[in-house]
């Protein structure tokens, strides 16, 4: 009897929690969205900040933010959980992630296919052009959602470059003699770049119009695609960064923005580096700066033309519940309105990607309080992209950087001609593209 | 495993046939292999063999030719050459720098605890922060060890010059390995018996004749014990190290084996020629445990 008394304890108990279960959800039971990010510190804190405003602004959805390390551990991290069958919803993936991305045919869901599904209003034109060509196919729709975006800019020190009266430099010609003016007024370096392979190459051939690959920079295809970075002007540029760092003209500093340090305690005058870097500079440097666009090379017809976007993009990623879509499509609806950008751009230093939100920062005031942050809009903005300056779609970039950087170290060493190391560089990295054509998809 | 007794037969108190018992008490340790080491191990020689996208969605059977590929790679002969000389010259130098430091402390009359904690600091760091620690005392203009170098007249610049960047990673290898070296024979030294000391003594050696024909011998089983894990910390262990130092640059100078195939994994999603790497790393390392097990064998009879 005890037994009897029991089961039907257990089972009024059991009927309770049913009851409760099934009530409870219409309130609680928000859908969940994965969201892995690799912004650490304050900008991971800025990140926070728009996903709360959106689990705010609506009841359905929650959006979870979750920081997975560096740029290259969070791509690691979302192929990881594709491959155990539990990807995020959405996954920040850096620039040269996006060939990789987009080659992998079936494991993401083409942004602009989710939000035409979920009747989210979008459109490529919505968005800042170079920031969108950068991240959409050949055919101009965006397969991700343009994030966080950056290019390179030119940072001087006011003061040295009064005391050896000149200006700041608008082309490389002017960038050596405004070098050698400065050495010649006590500064010990004339100029140092962060991000050597990105500014050096990559960038140094959007901004002169210079195509870096065959097929649009392999927009048009995977397969067949090499490098064209044997052309006259990387030649001459190779060759006057090498005579600059012979000189002191030009100091190197290592990858990343490990030189960054030289601009600081002022022993160079002015530092090539990504406008997101304006943040660190401005918190380090202790004497008048500016900004300027980067130099552009002179002998080149039609120089400069515009700046690529660097930073990342948002991906959404296949095999997640059906249900999660409707939610990830407002999210990224959410991120792209004008307020959400201005807010954003204005605490970051990212340029805002949408025209709407440059609209509304411009519409406050914030250009003409912070001429600086401009240089970096007008950059990318400069001229409509030519087909192979909307950006850069080829396989293994991570592996061609590293090409590139070693090439640039052994002609600034003095070990190799830029020719000889140019010749190399198209060599290896050649290899490279065609092991890539021949895993990646056909289809753009 | 069933000793002496025959098979089937029960170990007395026990439920257990002496046949299972230590199976089930080996599980564990079993499992642990297979999951962490056996399964991995397996996965890699697989995809030694395939060529296939990141994202596992397609993969071709390529045969021998990541292997062909790496083995006829130029940068993969130069980092074998420079991952060698890298762990010979580092384990050398740490190994007499901790034996002479281990000595020189062991032969204090006072302060020897205060030596020990100081020398020991070191090994308590992780290889990253360690790294970190000697990337601001040596960053160009604005580090206090690169000031003194430049105050010397050496044009300093890791960024670019080779031979710097090596110096730099080989320095800050050393004095971290140092701190093992020094803690491991300052143990030996201390259980070193006393009466064959005192035996040397009374016979006349003193100072480095004592050192160099009676306890340098004695402490061979730790020298090779210390070599061993000297070789094996620089081969696996120092990719960290390197990645916040010069990240293989410049030009190759810094990229040894385990970096090498650090960027191929992680940052080049390059899983075939990664798993070839591992396993030529895998080869390296078995050699260098089998070594050691010979000489281990030969120094100390069973």
């Amino acid at each position: 009897m005890t037994f009897r008394i029991a089961m039907r304890r257990f089972t009024r108990a059991g009927l309770w929690l049913a009851a409760i279960t099934l009530a409870v959800p219409a309130h609680a039971a928000r859908v969940p969205i994965q969201f892995w990010h690799a912004m650490s510190g304050e900008l991971g804190v800025e990140v926070q900040h728009l996903v709360d405003g959106f689990n705010a602004s609506q009841d359905r959805y929650q959006v979870i933010a979750v920081n997975r390390g560096s740029y290259d551990q969070t791509m690691l991290a979302a192929i990881a959980a594709f491959r155990a069958g539990t990807p995020p919803d959405i996954v920040q993936v850096f620039d040269v992630g996006t060939a990789t991305m987009m080659s992998a045919r079936g494991a993401t869901v083409p942004v602009y296919a989710l939000m035409q599904q979920q009747k989210q209003p979008f459109a490529t034109g919505l968005f800042i052009p170079a920031a969108a060509s950068y991240y959409a196919d050949a055919q101009g729709r965006l397969l991700s959602l343009p994030f966080n975006a950056s290019t390179p800019v030119l940072y001087y020190n006011k003061a040295m470059l009064a005391r050896a009266g000149v200006t700041p430099p608008t082309s490389w010609a002017q960038m050596g003699a405004a070098g050698t003016r400065l050495l010649a007024t006590g500064a010990t370096c004339g100029f140092s770049t962060g991000w050597p392979e990105w500014i050096q190459f990559e960038q140094f051939a959007a901004w002169n119009g210079l195509p870096y690959a065959s097929a649009d920079n392999g927009y048009q295809s995977f397969q067949g695609v090499h490098l064209l970075l044997q052309a006259p002007a990387f030649q001459k540029h190779l060759g006057d960064l090498a005579a600059w760092s012979r000189s002191g003209v030009f100091r190197y500093g290592g990858p990343e923005s490990n030189a960054l340090p030289l601009f600081i305690n002022q022993t160079c005058a002015m530092y090539l580096d990504s406008s997101s870097s304006m943040a660190a500079i401005a918190g380090g440097a202790r004497f008048p700066w500016g900004i300027a666009p980067m130099p552009h090379a002179a002998s080149v017809p039609g120089a400069p033309q515009n700046s690529l976007t660097g930073g990342a993009s948002l991906w959404v990623m296949a095999r997640v519940p059906a249900d999660h879509l409707p939610g990830i499509a407002a999210f990224l609806h959410y991120l792209m309105s004008a307020p959400v950008q201005a807010q954003w751009a204005r605490a970051t230093g990212y340029v805002p990607v949408t025209r709407g939100g440059y609209d509304a920062l411009q519409a406050s005031g914030y250009y003409r309080q912070n001429p600086g942050a401009l240089v970096a809009v007008q950059e990318l903005s400069n001229k409509p992209p030519l087909a192979w300056t909307r950006g850069l779609r080829l396989g293994y970039l991570p592996q061609l950087r590293q090409i590139q950087r070693n090439a640039l170290e052994a002609v600034l060493a003095g070990k190799q001609t830029p020719a000889a190391a140019l010749r190399q560089v198209v060599q290896q990295g050649d290899g490279l593209l065609q092991r890539f054509g021949e895993t990646a998809g056909g289809e753009r | 495993m069933g000793g002496s007794r025959a098979a089937g037969e029960r170990l007395p108190g026990t439920w257990f046939r002496g046949r299972w018992l230590p199976w089930l008490l080996l599980a564990p340790q079993l499992l642990v292999i297979a999951v962490f080491f056996l399964w991995p191990t397996l996965r890699a020689l697989r995809d030694a063999f395939y060529q296939g996208d990141a994202f596992g969605l397609s993969e071709e059977f390529v045969g021998l030719r990541h292997f062909a590929h790496t083995l006829g790679s130029a940068e993969y002969g130069h980092a074998l050459l420079l991952t060698l000389a890298y762990a010979l010259l580092t384990s050398a130098l740490s190994l007499a720098g901790g034996f002479a430091l281990a000595v020189a402390v062991e032969g204090l009359r006072s302060g020897r605890t205060l030596f020990r904690t100081l020398f020991l600091w070191p090994y308590a760091l992780a290889p990253a922060i360690s790294a970190a620690l000697w990337v601001f005392l040596f960053r160009p203009q604005v580090g206090l060890g690169a000031g003194l170098l430049e105050h010397a007249g050496v044009h300093w610049n890791p960024a670019l010059q080779a031979g710097q960047a090596q110096a730099l990673v080989l320095a800050t290898t050393v004095w971290q390995l140092l701190a093992y070296n020094f803690l491991f024979y300052g143990a030996a030294l201390q259980s070193l018996p006393p009466s064959l000391l005192e035996a040397a003594a009374l016979d006349g050696a003193r100072g480095w004749r004592r050192v160099r024909d009676v306890i340098w011998p004695l402490l061979a089983p730790t020298t090779l014990f210390l070599v061993v894990t000297d070789l094996s910390f620089v081969l696996f262990d120092t990719f960290g190290l390197i990645d916040v130092l010069t990240q293989g640059g410049p030009d190759h100078a810094t990229e040894t084996l385990v970096y090498k195939l650090y960027e191929d994994a992680f940052r080049n999603f390059d899983q075939g020629a990664a798993a070839v790497q591992s396993l030529l790393l895998m080869l390296l390392v078995t050699g260098l445990g089998v070594l050691q097990l010979r000489l281990q064998r030969r120094r100390v009879p069973a």
